[in-house]
């Protein structure tokens, strides 16, 4: 059930147990254990409500404003075939931050109060959306990198212990592959093209790279949800883990297109039958998260135009509901 | 701005002509109508259907997870409601 039915949750058998007691949360844990689903309106400790809310509302906030980047190619793109896939792919991420608001409302959080929270800036988006657009070819390899790093994390999203979250992430990962393939198609024709294209598709490949592998998050040892989160089975694999899954599955993929990785240390390492890869510029990724990436306030100005500009369309809606449904009753 | 939030619907379709509608998620309109073109938008991009339901929210009445037991353990106990219950000498066909 949804946001309006969950005025129930609070309704509990009078003085038998405190709500959290070791029991509840045991069984609860049990639960979990047993790869059960929780649902909307089934008990859960209030701190994976809240750590649900946050992950699910700030993913939410992602595809949302993950528009805008590729909104500024719309107009732009090489070919009416182009323009298409493109528009159908930003239509996507609308139709995937819906479901995801959706998912985060059975939670019993208003969808009002998780936008108001994304435009006051005290709820966070994914850190990538705040690099520019420069070429054409960022266009790929947003498509390629940015949708296949997003692929790896939500793959494993799809059997999270929470059930309207992992049956919105089924969804999604369903649209999302055609994200990734469409990309790679535009580095693979840039790559094939002439020599100023195929500069191009590495000059995005050199800019997109290291943002894209912090999508990841920060590393284990600096990640302060993660064991909580495995424990409830939001998360499956931890952050370094699917860093490198993505890394493995990258890299051949750039050979193929015959460009070259924006890491020196980058080496397969036979052994262990993964890459190594070189250090990663936490700090560029907590600065950009703090909101001192290149496009942060761009990104958030126009989020709040548009909340703004739409409010007219809003309002008149309302108010021909309204008439509808006061004629009707009359 | 507007503080008055459009009330939510939930989104059931029919992916094709001989299965039953099912749920698909929710979305929030200011009339019955715009929950439609809403539901349309949303969830069939893809040919995902060829007939949708919305219904407001609030209009659900859902059983309450806590009293599950009550509700459904009862019938875990009569197995004999199912055919494989039932034994039947080899040799017997057509049963």
């Amino acid at each position: 059930m949804y946001t309006q039915g969950l005025d129930q949750q609070g309704k509990e058998p009078q003085g038998l147990q405190p709500r959290e007691s070791a029991e509840r949360l045991a069984a609860f844990q049990e639960r979990i254990d047993a790869e059960e689903k929780i649902e909307a309106k089934d008990w859960m400790p209030e701190a994976y409500r809240r750590t649900l809310v946050r992950q699910i509302s700030q993913h939410a906030h992602s595809e949302i404003i993950g528009m805008q980047p590729e909104g500024n190619w719309l107009t732009r793109a090489p070919t009416l075939r182009r323009k298409s896939i493109l528009l159908a792919k930003v239509q996507d991420e609308a139709g995937h931050g819906l479901y995801l608001y959706g998912a985060a409302e059975t939670l019993g959080t208003s969808r009002d109060q998780m936008v108001a929270d994304l435009l006051s800036g005290k709820a966070k988006y994914s850190s990538i959306f705040n690099y520019p657009t420069l070429t054409w070819a960022d266009i790929g390899t947003i498509g390629w990198l940015v949708d296949g790093a997003a692929i790896m994390n939500q793959i494993p999203l799809c059997r999270c212990s929470y059930g309207p979250y992992a049956r919105a992430m089924v969804r999604i990962c369903k649209e999302e592959s055609f994200h990734q393939r469409q990309g790679f198609e535009i580095m693979l024709a840039l790559s094939r093209g002439s020599a100023a294209q195929k500069a191009m598709a590495q000059d995005a490949l050199n800019r997109w790279w290291w943002p894209s592998i912090m999508m990841f998050g920060p590393s284990d040892k600096d990640s302060k949800h993660s064991a909580q989160s495995m424990a409830w089975k939001i998360k499956r694999f931890s952050n370094d883990e699917l860093r490198q899954k993505f890394i493995d599955v990258t890299v051949p993929q750039a050979d193929f297109l015959g460009l070259k990785v924006p890491d020196d240390e980058l080496e397969f390492d036979e052994e262990t039958a993964h890459y190594r890869f070189g250090e990663i510029d936490w700090q560029e990724f907590y600065d950009v998260l703090a909101g001192n990436g290149p496009c942060n306030r761009e990104r958030m100005q126009v989020r709040r135009d548009a909340q703004q500009g739409g409010a007219w369309v809003r309002e008149a809606a309302q108010a021909y509901a309204e008439k509808h449904a006061a004629q009707a009753a009359a | 701005m507007t503080d008055k939030s459009w009330p939510l619907y939930e989104v059931f379709i029919r992916a094709k002509s001989g299965l039953s509608h099912r749920h698909a998620g929710s979305v929030h309109a200011a009339d019955d109508e715009m929950a439609l073109n809403h539901a349309r938008d949303v969830y069939t991009r893809r040919n995902e259907g060829v007939s949708i339901w919305v219904v407001k929210s609030s209009e659900i009445i859902a059983s309450d997870p806590a009293e599950s037991a009550a509700l459904f353990e009862p019938a875990k106990d009569k197995i004999y409601r199912h055919p494989t219950f039932y034994e039947i000498p080899e040799g017997v066909e057509n049963l």
